[in-house]
Protein backbone atom coordinates (compact mmCIF):
# COMPACT_ATOMS: atom_id res chain seq x y z
CA UNK A 1 0.00 0.00 0.00
CA UNK A 2 3.10 1.99 0.46
CA UNK A 3 1.55 4.48 3.67
CA UNK A 4 3.61 4.91 6.39
CA UNK A 5 1.54 5.29 9.82
CA UNK A 6 3.70 8.70 11.50
CA UNK A 7 1.93 9.29 14.65
CA UNK A 8 4.56 12.20 15.13
CA UNK A 9 3.31 14.01 12.46
CA UNK A 10 -0.30 14.65 14.23
CA UNK A 11 1.22 14.81 17.92
CA UNK A 12 2.95 17.39 17.68
CA UNK A 13 3.09 20.98 16.79
CA UNK A 14 0.35 23.25 14.87
CA UNK A 15 -1.97 19.78 14.19
CA UNK A 16 -1.51 18.84 17.78
CA UNK A 17 -2.47 22.14 19.16
CA UNK A 18 -5.65 22.23 16.92
CA UNK A 19 -6.69 18.79 18.00
CA UNK A 20 -6.03 19.94 21.55
CA UNK A 21 -8.41 23.09 20.57
CA UNK A 22 -11.08 20.92 19.34
CA UNK A 23 -10.97 19.05 22.51
CA UNK A 24 -11.60 22.42 24.59
CA UNK A 25 -14.40 23.21 22.55
CA UNK A 26 -15.87 19.52 22.71
CA UNK A 27 -15.85 19.69 26.52
CA UNK A 28 -17.03 23.28 27.12
CA UNK A 29 -20.20 21.98 24.44
CA UNK A 30 -20.17 19.32 27.01
CA UNK A 31 -20.29 20.53 29.97
CA UNK A 32 -21.85 23.59 29.60
CA UNK A 33 -25.03 21.56 27.27
CA UNK A 34 -24.86 19.07 30.42
CA UNK A 35 -25.79 21.79 33.34
CA UNK A 36 -27.97 23.73 31.38
CA UNK A 37 -29.96 20.60 30.27
CA UNK A 38 -30.08 19.03 33.83
CA UNK A 39 -31.27 22.06 35.10
CA UNK A 40 -34.11 23.02 32.26
CA UNK A 41 -34.83 19.38 33.03
CA UNK A 42 -35.64 19.91 36.51
CA UNK A 43 -38.01 22.70 35.89
CA UNK A 44 -39.92 20.81 33.21
CA UNK A 45 -40.25 17.84 34.95
CA UNK A 46 -41.78 20.23 37.74
CA UNK A 47 -44.18 21.61 35.06
CA UNK A 48 -45.90 18.87 33.84
CA UNK A 49 -45.91 17.37 38.10
CA UNK A 50 -48.70 20.04 38.00
CA UNK A 51 -51.97 19.20 36.98
CA UNK A 52 -53.04 22.02 34.49
CA UNK A 53 -53.41 20.68 31.05
CA UNK A 54 -52.15 23.50 29.04
CA UNK A 55 -48.43 23.89 30.29
CA UNK A 56 -48.48 20.22 30.51
CA UNK A 57 -49.18 19.67 26.99
CA UNK A 58 -46.67 22.25 26.25
CA UNK A 59 -43.67 20.71 28.02
CA UNK A 60 -45.16 17.38 26.18
CA UNK A 61 -44.95 19.20 22.76
CA UNK A 62 -41.30 20.14 23.24
CA UNK A 63 -39.90 16.68 25.03
CA UNK A 64 -41.76 15.14 21.37
CA UNK A 65 -40.10 17.65 19.32
CA UNK A 66 -36.57 17.12 20.54
CA UNK A 67 -37.05 13.26 20.69
CA UNK A 68 -38.64 13.17 17.04
CA UNK A 69 -36.43 14.93 14.97
CA UNK A 70 -32.56 14.59 14.33
CA UNK A 71 -29.84 16.56 16.88
CA UNK A 72 -28.38 17.28 13.62
CA UNK A 73 -31.54 19.10 12.23
CA UNK A 74 -32.39 21.05 15.55
CA UNK A 75 -28.70 22.37 15.23
CA UNK A 76 -29.54 23.61 11.71
CA UNK A 77 -32.96 25.16 13.28
CA UNK A 78 -31.29 27.00 15.38
CA UNK A 79 -28.54 28.25 13.02
CA UNK A 80 -29.66 28.66 9.98
CA UNK A 81 -33.77 29.50 11.25
CA UNK A 82 -33.70 31.49 14.31
CA UNK A 83 -30.72 33.80 13.09
CA UNK A 84 -32.89 35.28 10.52
CA UNK A 85 -35.41 36.16 13.10
CA UNK A 86 -32.57 38.49 15.03
CA UNK A 87 -32.25 42.11 14.12
CA UNK A 88 -29.19 42.12 12.14
CA UNK A 89 -27.61 44.17 15.01
CA UNK A 90 -27.39 41.26 17.23
CA UNK A 91 -26.34 38.85 14.62
CA UNK A 92 -23.47 40.93 13.66
CA UNK A 93 -22.83 41.12 17.50
CA UNK A 94 -23.37 37.04 17.48
CA UNK A 95 -21.22 36.24 14.52
CA UNK A 96 -18.29 38.31 15.89
CA UNK A 97 -18.28 36.16 19.30
CA UNK A 98 -18.94 33.32 17.88
CA UNK A 99 -22.47 32.06 17.02
CA UNK A 100 -21.99 28.81 16.14
CA UNK A 101 -20.68 27.36 19.43
CA UNK A 102 -23.61 29.46 21.53
CA UNK A 103 -26.48 27.88 19.18
CA UNK A 104 -24.84 24.21 19.52
CA UNK A 105 -25.17 25.04 23.46
CA UNK A 106 -28.75 25.93 22.88
CA UNK A 107 -29.41 23.56 20.49
CA UNK A 108 -27.76 20.43 22.40
CA UNK A 109 -29.09 21.97 25.72
CA UNK A 110 -32.42 21.91 24.78
CA UNK A 111 -32.23 18.35 23.69
CA UNK A 112 -31.05 17.17 26.64
CA UNK A 113 -33.32 19.06 28.68
CA UNK A 114 -36.12 17.10 27.20
CA UNK A 115 -34.62 13.44 27.15
CA UNK A 116 -33.73 13.99 30.97
CA UNK A 117 -37.00 15.10 31.92
CA UNK A 118 -38.71 11.94 30.63
CA UNK A 119 -35.84 10.23 32.31
CA UNK A 120 -37.06 12.03 35.72
CA UNK A 121 -40.51 11.80 35.03
CA UNK A 122 -40.63 7.76 34.64
CA UNK A 123 -38.29 7.89 37.78
CA UNK A 124 -41.03 9.29 39.79
CA UNK A 125 -44.16 7.48 37.83
CA UNK A 126 -42.50 4.12 38.69
CA UNK A 127 -42.84 4.82 42.59
CA UNK A 128 -46.45 3.62 43.92
CA UNK A 129 -48.95 6.35 44.65
CA UNK A 130 -49.81 4.47 47.76
CA UNK A 131 -46.11 5.74 48.93
CA UNK A 132 -47.18 9.67 49.04
CA UNK A 133 -50.67 8.74 50.32
CA UNK A 134 -48.69 6.95 53.04
CA UNK A 135 -46.30 9.51 54.16
CA UNK A 136 -49.79 12.00 54.10
CA UNK A 137 -50.97 9.61 56.51
CA UNK A 138 -48.44 10.11 59.26
CA UNK A 139 -48.38 13.56 58.92
CA UNK A 140 -45.60 14.95 56.63
CA UNK A 141 -46.48 17.70 54.28
CA UNK A 142 -46.24 17.53 50.44
CA UNK A 143 -42.84 18.86 50.36
CA UNK A 144 -41.79 17.02 52.99
CA UNK A 145 -42.91 13.55 51.66
CA UNK A 146 -41.14 14.70 48.15
CA UNK A 147 -38.32 15.61 49.72
CA UNK A 148 -38.21 12.79 52.52
CA UNK A 149 -40.00 9.57 50.78
CA UNK A 150 -40.22 10.38 46.69
CA UNK A 151 -37.24 11.94 45.89
CA UNK A 152 -34.83 9.89 47.34
CA UNK A 153 -36.08 7.19 45.55
CA UNK A 154 -37.09 8.90 42.00
CA UNK A 155 -33.37 9.97 41.81
CA UNK A 156 -31.54 6.68 42.43
CA UNK A 157 -34.49 5.35 39.82
CA UNK A 158 -33.69 7.68 37.09
CA UNK A 159 -29.98 7.94 37.88
CA UNK A 160 -28.89 4.77 35.05
CA UNK A 161 -30.82 6.22 32.46
CA UNK A 162 -29.35 10.29 32.81
CA UNK A 163 -25.70 8.51 32.99
CA UNK A 164 -26.75 6.77 29.85
CA UNK A 165 -28.02 10.28 28.43
CA UNK A 166 -24.97 11.90 30.03
CA UNK A 167 -22.35 10.11 27.33
CA UNK A 168 -24.77 10.22 24.52
CA UNK A 169 -24.66 13.66 25.10
CA UNK A 170 -20.72 13.64 25.13
CA UNK A 171 -21.12 11.79 21.59
CA UNK A 172 -23.60 14.43 20.32
CA UNK A 173 -21.70 17.16 20.49
CA UNK A 174 -19.60 15.44 17.25
CA UNK A 175 -22.62 17.04 15.53
CA UNK A 176 -22.02 20.55 16.43
CA UNK A 177 -18.98 20.18 13.34
CA UNK A 178 -21.98 19.98 11.51
CA UNK A 179 -22.58 23.96 11.69
CA UNK A 180 -18.99 24.63 11.48
CA UNK A 181 -18.02 24.18 15.46
CA UNK A 182 -14.35 23.57 15.85
CA UNK A 183 -14.53 20.84 18.31
CA UNK A 184 -12.85 17.67 17.65
CA UNK A 185 -14.55 15.94 14.79
CA UNK A 186 -14.28 19.00 13.29
CA UNK A 187 -10.70 19.32 13.65
CA UNK A 188 -9.93 15.75 12.90
CA UNK A 189 -11.43 16.40 9.49
CA UNK A 190 -9.46 19.66 9.31
CA UNK A 191 -5.98 17.93 10.28
CA UNK A 192 -6.88 15.03 7.97
CA UNK A 193 -7.28 17.74 5.64
CA UNK A 194 -4.02 19.88 5.84
CA UNK A 195 -1.70 16.87 6.43
CA UNK A 196 -3.33 14.25 4.58
CA UNK A 197 -2.74 11.94 7.12
CA UNK A 198 -5.82 10.31 6.99
CA UNK A 199 -5.32 6.97 9.56
CA UNK A 200 -2.99 8.91 11.67
CA UNK A 201 -5.61 11.89 12.47
CA UNK A 202 -8.58 10.25 12.79
CA UNK A 203 -7.18 7.49 14.90
CA UNK A 204 -5.78 10.01 17.55
CA UNK A 205 -9.11 11.74 17.43
CA UNK A 206 -11.53 8.76 17.99
CA UNK A 207 -8.53 7.45 20.62
CA UNK A 208 -9.80 10.71 22.72
CA UNK A 209 -12.93 10.11 22.60
CA UNK A 210 -12.47 6.71 23.74
CA UNK A 211 -10.47 7.45 26.56
CA UNK A 212 -13.49 10.23 27.77
CA UNK A 213 -16.58 7.78 26.97
CA UNK A 214 -14.70 4.81 28.60
CA UNK A 215 -14.30 6.89 31.81
CA UNK A 216 -17.88 8.66 31.38
CA UNK A 217 -19.11 4.24 31.58
CA UNK A 218 -16.81 3.71 33.82
CA UNK A 219 -17.78 6.49 36.65
CA UNK A 220 -21.91 5.38 35.51
CA UNK A 221 -21.63 1.99 36.28
CA UNK A 222 -19.66 3.00 39.53
CA UNK A 223 -22.35 5.31 40.61
CA UNK A 224 -25.37 3.26 39.57
CA UNK A 225 -24.26 0.54 41.36
CA UNK A 226 -23.29 2.97 44.75
CA UNK A 227 -26.76 4.70 44.39
CA UNK A 228 -28.49 1.25 43.32
CA UNK A 229 -32.29 1.58 45.36
CA UNK A 230 -32.21 -1.35 47.25
CA UNK A 231 -36.63 -2.52 48.07
CA UNK A 232 -38.23 -5.43 47.17
CA UNK B 1 -44.03 28.03 3.08
CA UNK B 2 -46.11 26.52 0.46
CA UNK B 3 -44.26 27.60 -2.21
CA UNK B 4 -41.21 26.25 -1.08
CA UNK B 5 -43.54 23.12 -1.34
CA UNK B 6 -44.47 23.49 -4.58
CA UNK B 7 -41.47 24.43 -6.55
CA UNK B 8 -39.39 21.37 -4.45
CA UNK B 9 -41.63 19.24 -3.24
CA UNK B 10 -40.88 16.77 -5.77
CA UNK B 11 -37.11 17.01 -5.47
CA UNK B 12 -37.79 16.56 -1.37
CA UNK B 13 -39.51 13.38 -1.89
CA UNK B 14 -37.42 11.72 -4.62
CA UNK B 15 -34.49 13.79 -6.07
CA UNK B 16 -34.07 14.25 -9.03
CA UNK B 17 -35.50 10.79 -10.38
CA UNK B 18 -36.08 9.90 -12.94
CA UNK B 19 -33.65 12.13 -14.84
CA UNK B 20 -30.62 12.21 -12.58
CA UNK B 21 -30.01 10.54 -8.70
CA UNK B 22 -32.62 9.38 -6.42
CA UNK B 23 -32.84 11.88 -3.46
CA UNK B 24 -34.48 13.03 -0.79
CA UNK B 25 -37.31 11.46 1.77
CA UNK B 26 -37.47 8.28 -0.49
CA UNK B 27 -33.03 8.09 -0.14
CA UNK B 28 -33.54 8.36 3.36
CA UNK B 29 -36.24 5.72 3.63
CA UNK B 30 -34.28 3.32 1.31
CA UNK B 31 -31.24 3.79 3.69
CA UNK B 32 -33.16 3.52 6.85
CA UNK B 33 -34.77 0.19 5.38
CA UNK B 34 -31.54 -1.39 4.27
CA UNK B 35 -29.83 -0.29 6.94
CA UNK B 36 -32.14 -2.30 9.29
CA UNK B 37 -32.47 -5.00 6.98
CA UNK B 38 -28.57 -5.38 6.66
CA UNK B 39 -28.08 -5.03 10.79
CA UNK B 40 -30.76 -7.61 11.58
CA UNK B 41 -28.40 -10.48 10.94
CA UNK B 42 -25.18 -8.49 12.04
CA UNK B 43 -27.07 -7.47 16.03
CA UNK B 44 -28.29 -11.63 16.51
CA UNK B 45 -24.79 -12.90 15.80
CA UNK B 46 -23.43 -9.98 18.24
CA UNK B 47 -26.61 -11.00 20.78
CA UNK B 48 -25.94 -14.67 20.48
CA UNK B 49 -22.34 -14.54 20.54
CA UNK B 50 -23.13 -11.94 24.36
CA UNK B 51 -25.35 -14.67 25.61
CA UNK B 52 -23.57 -17.68 24.92
CA UNK B 53 -21.71 -20.01 26.80
CA UNK B 54 -18.47 -19.20 24.58
CA UNK B 55 -15.78 -17.17 26.84
CA UNK B 56 -13.61 -15.69 23.96
CA UNK B 57 -16.21 -15.11 21.92
CA UNK B 58 -18.14 -13.48 24.48
CA UNK B 59 -15.56 -11.09 25.47
CA UNK B 60 -15.10 -10.21 22.06
CA UNK B 61 -18.52 -9.33 21.39
CA UNK B 62 -18.60 -7.68 24.25
CA UNK B 63 -15.26 -5.17 23.47
CA UNK B 64 -17.03 -4.91 20.20
CA UNK B 65 -20.02 -3.43 21.90
CA UNK B 66 -18.28 -1.16 24.32
CA UNK B 67 -16.48 0.31 21.64
CA UNK B 68 -18.47 0.94 19.10
CA UNK B 69 -20.75 2.54 21.78
CA UNK B 70 -17.47 4.92 22.91
CA UNK B 71 -17.12 6.71 19.60
CA UNK B 72 -19.77 8.96 17.95
CA UNK B 73 -21.14 7.73 15.07
CA UNK B 74 -19.90 10.53 12.98
CA UNK B 75 -16.33 9.64 13.54
CA UNK B 76 -17.44 6.24 12.06
CA UNK B 77 -18.77 8.38 9.06
CA UNK B 78 -15.86 9.89 8.70
CA UNK B 79 -13.47 6.45 9.18
CA UNK B 80 -15.56 4.77 6.26
CA UNK B 81 -16.17 7.87 4.32
CA UNK B 82 -12.71 8.92 4.13
CA UNK B 83 -9.89 6.19 5.47
CA UNK B 84 -11.76 3.02 4.39
CA UNK B 85 -11.72 3.97 0.56
CA UNK B 86 -7.63 3.73 0.89
CA UNK B 87 -7.29 0.74 2.65
CA UNK B 88 -9.77 -1.11 0.27
CA UNK B 89 -8.53 0.45 -2.83
CA UNK B 90 -11.23 1.39 -4.44
CA UNK B 91 -13.98 4.70 -4.14
CA UNK B 92 -16.97 3.56 -2.20
CA UNK B 93 -20.02 5.76 -3.11
CA UNK B 94 -21.02 8.20 -0.25
CA UNK B 95 -23.95 6.56 0.03
CA UNK B 96 -22.90 3.14 0.88
CA UNK B 97 -20.03 4.41 3.56
CA UNK B 98 -23.24 6.32 5.15
CA UNK B 99 -24.83 2.63 5.49
CA UNK B 100 -22.12 0.91 6.40
CA UNK B 101 -21.27 3.18 9.20
CA UNK B 102 -24.98 3.44 10.27
CA UNK B 103 -24.56 -0.80 10.26
CA UNK B 104 -21.57 -0.94 12.59
CA UNK B 105 -23.19 1.34 15.24
CA UNK B 106 -26.39 0.24 15.32
CA UNK B 107 -25.00 -3.48 14.98
CA UNK B 108 -23.78 -2.76 18.89
CA UNK B 109 -27.33 -1.43 20.08
CA UNK B 110 -29.32 -3.76 18.01
CA UNK B 111 -27.30 -6.40 19.55
CA UNK B 112 -28.08 -5.47 23.08
CA UNK B 113 -31.36 -5.19 22.14
CA UNK B 114 -31.69 -8.55 21.34
CA UNK B 115 -29.84 -9.82 23.63
CA UNK B 116 -32.02 -8.63 26.38
CA UNK B 117 -35.04 -10.27 24.32
CA UNK B 118 -32.85 -14.14 24.87
CA UNK B 119 -31.99 -13.10 28.47
CA UNK B 120 -35.28 -11.93 29.35
CA UNK B 121 -36.55 -15.63 28.00
CA UNK B 122 -37.06 -17.86 31.24
CA UNK B 123 -34.44 -20.24 32.16
CA UNK B 124 -36.79 -23.10 31.84
CA UNK B 125 -36.99 -22.51 28.03
CA UNK B 126 -32.93 -23.74 27.05
CA UNK B 127 -33.50 -26.63 29.86
CA UNK B 128 -36.33 -27.89 28.17
CA UNK B 129 -34.48 -27.91 24.79
CA UNK B 130 -31.49 -29.41 26.54
CA UNK B 131 -33.62 -32.35 28.10
CA UNK B 132 -35.29 -33.13 24.80
CA UNK B 133 -31.88 -33.38 23.41
CA UNK B 134 -31.95 -30.34 20.57
CA UNK B 135 -28.57 -29.51 19.66
CA UNK B 136 -27.31 -25.63 19.79
CA UNK B 137 -28.68 -24.79 16.58
CA UNK B 138 -32.07 -26.28 16.21
CA UNK B 139 -32.44 -24.97 20.19
CA UNK B 140 -31.31 -21.07 18.60
CA UNK B 141 -33.13 -20.86 15.98
CA UNK B 142 -36.60 -22.77 16.67
CA UNK B 143 -36.61 -22.07 20.85
CA UNK B 144 -34.74 -19.15 21.58
CA UNK B 145 -34.81 -16.75 18.49
CA UNK B 146 -37.94 -16.83 17.55
CA UNK B 147 -39.60 -16.30 21.04
CA UNK B 148 -36.91 -13.38 21.95
CA UNK B 149 -37.55 -11.37 18.43
CA UNK B 150 -41.17 -11.37 19.07
CA UNK B 151 -40.66 -9.92 22.57
CA UNK B 152 -38.19 -7.55 21.50
CA UNK B 153 -40.35 -6.06 17.94
CA UNK B 154 -40.50 -2.86 19.91
CA UNK B 155 -36.93 -2.21 20.01
CA UNK B 156 -36.61 -2.80 16.67
CA UNK B 157 -38.81 -0.40 15.35
CA UNK B 158 -37.46 2.43 18.05
CA UNK B 159 -34.12 1.34 16.43
CA UNK B 160 -35.33 2.09 13.37
CA UNK B 161 -36.75 5.55 14.50
CA UNK B 162 -33.02 6.17 15.56
CA UNK B 163 -31.73 4.96 12.23
CA UNK B 164 -33.88 7.34 9.99
CA UNK B 165 -32.35 10.45 12.39
CA UNK B 166 -28.89 8.75 12.24
CA UNK B 167 -29.27 8.85 8.59
CA UNK B 168 -29.57 12.83 8.26
CA UNK B 169 -25.41 12.67 9.10
CA UNK B 170 -25.68 11.41 5.61
CA UNK B 171 -25.93 15.97 4.36
CA UNK B 172 -22.25 16.21 6.14
CA UNK B 173 -20.85 13.62 3.21
CA UNK B 174 -23.04 14.86 0.61
CA UNK B 175 -25.14 11.38 0.79
CA UNK B 176 -28.09 13.09 -1.32
CA UNK B 177 -30.94 12.11 1.16
CA UNK B 178 -33.42 14.26 3.00
CA UNK B 179 -31.87 17.05 5.02
CA UNK B 180 -29.25 17.43 1.80
CA UNK B 181 -31.64 18.23 -0.14
CA UNK B 182 -33.08 20.48 2.47
CA UNK B 183 -29.61 22.11 2.56
CA UNK B 184 -29.35 22.71 -1.00
CA UNK B 185 -33.32 24.18 -0.93
CA UNK B 186 -31.65 26.35 1.31
CA UNK B 187 -28.71 27.94 -0.30
CA UNK B 188 -31.41 28.63 -3.55
CA UNK B 189 -33.47 30.56 -1.30
CA UNK B 190 -31.02 32.46 1.04
CA UNK B 191 -34.30 34.13 2.54
CA UNK B 192 -36.03 31.24 4.03
CA UNK B 193 -34.29 29.41 6.02
CA UNK B 194 -36.84 29.15 9.30
CA UNK B 195 -39.73 27.82 6.90
CA UNK B 196 -37.22 25.15 5.38
CA UNK B 197 -35.79 24.05 8.18
CA UNK B 198 -39.14 24.44 9.59
CA UNK B 199 -40.44 21.93 6.95
CA UNK B 200 -37.44 19.71 7.62
CA UNK B 201 -38.06 19.16 11.13
CA UNK B 202 -41.51 18.16 10.38
CA UNK B 203 -41.04 15.55 8.35
CA UNK B 204 -38.80 14.22 10.56
CA UNK B 205 -41.39 14.71 13.50
CA UNK B 206 -44.21 13.35 11.56
CA UNK B 207 -42.42 10.20 10.20
CA UNK B 208 -40.62 9.52 13.53
CA UNK B 209 -43.55 10.47 15.97
CA UNK B 210 -45.86 7.87 13.75
CA UNK B 211 -43.62 5.44 14.17
CA UNK B 212 -42.83 5.82 18.13
CA UNK B 213 -46.70 5.93 18.55
CA UNK B 214 -46.69 2.08 16.72
CA UNK B 215 -43.96 1.32 19.19
CA UNK B 216 -46.38 2.22 21.67
CA UNK B 217 -49.14 0.38 20.46
CA UNK B 218 -46.83 -2.84 20.01
CA UNK B 219 -45.48 -2.60 22.80
CA UNK B 220 -48.95 -2.96 25.11
CA UNK B 221 -50.08 -6.06 22.83
CA UNK B 222 -47.28 -7.94 23.05
CA UNK B 223 -46.83 -7.55 27.00
CA UNK B 224 -50.70 -8.08 27.05
CA UNK B 225 -49.74 -11.36 24.48
CA UNK B 226 -47.21 -12.12 27.52
CA UNK B 227 -49.06 -12.23 30.60
CA UNK B 228 -51.81 -13.61 28.50
CA UNK B 229 -54.43 -10.76 29.52
CA UNK B 230 -57.27 -10.06 26.74
CA UNK B 231 -57.70 -7.08 24.27
CA UNK B 232 -60.66 -5.84 23.64
CA UNK B 233 -60.85 -5.71 19.89
CA UNK B 234 -57.77 -6.97 19.59
CA UNK B 235 -57.13 -9.20 16.16
CA UNK B 236 -54.34 -11.18 17.16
Amino acid sequence: MGYQLDFRKVLQGEYFGLILQGLQTTMVLFVISWVLGLILAIFLTVVRAIEFRPTQFLVAAFVEYHRNVPILIQLFVWYFGFAVVLPDVVNDYLNDVGAEIGYAIVALALNKAAYMSEDFRSGLRSIHPAQMEAARAIGLTYLGAMKWVILPQAWRLALPALLGQTLILFKGTSLAAGIGVAELSYQARYVEEQSFRIFEAYGVVTAIYMVISFAIMWASSVLSSRYRLRVK
Amino acid sequence: MLDILQEYGVLLLIGEYPHGKLGGLAMTLIISFVSLIVTFPCAILIALARTGKNKPLKRLASGFVHCVRAIPLLMLIFWAYFALPVVIGIPIDATYTLIIAIVIYQTAYLGEIIASGIEGLPKGQMEAAEALGLGYIPTTFRILLPQALFNVIPGIVNQLTTIIKESSLGSIIAVPELSYAMLQVNSNEVTKPLQIFGILAATYFVLCFALSQATGVLERRISNRRTGRVVVGAVA
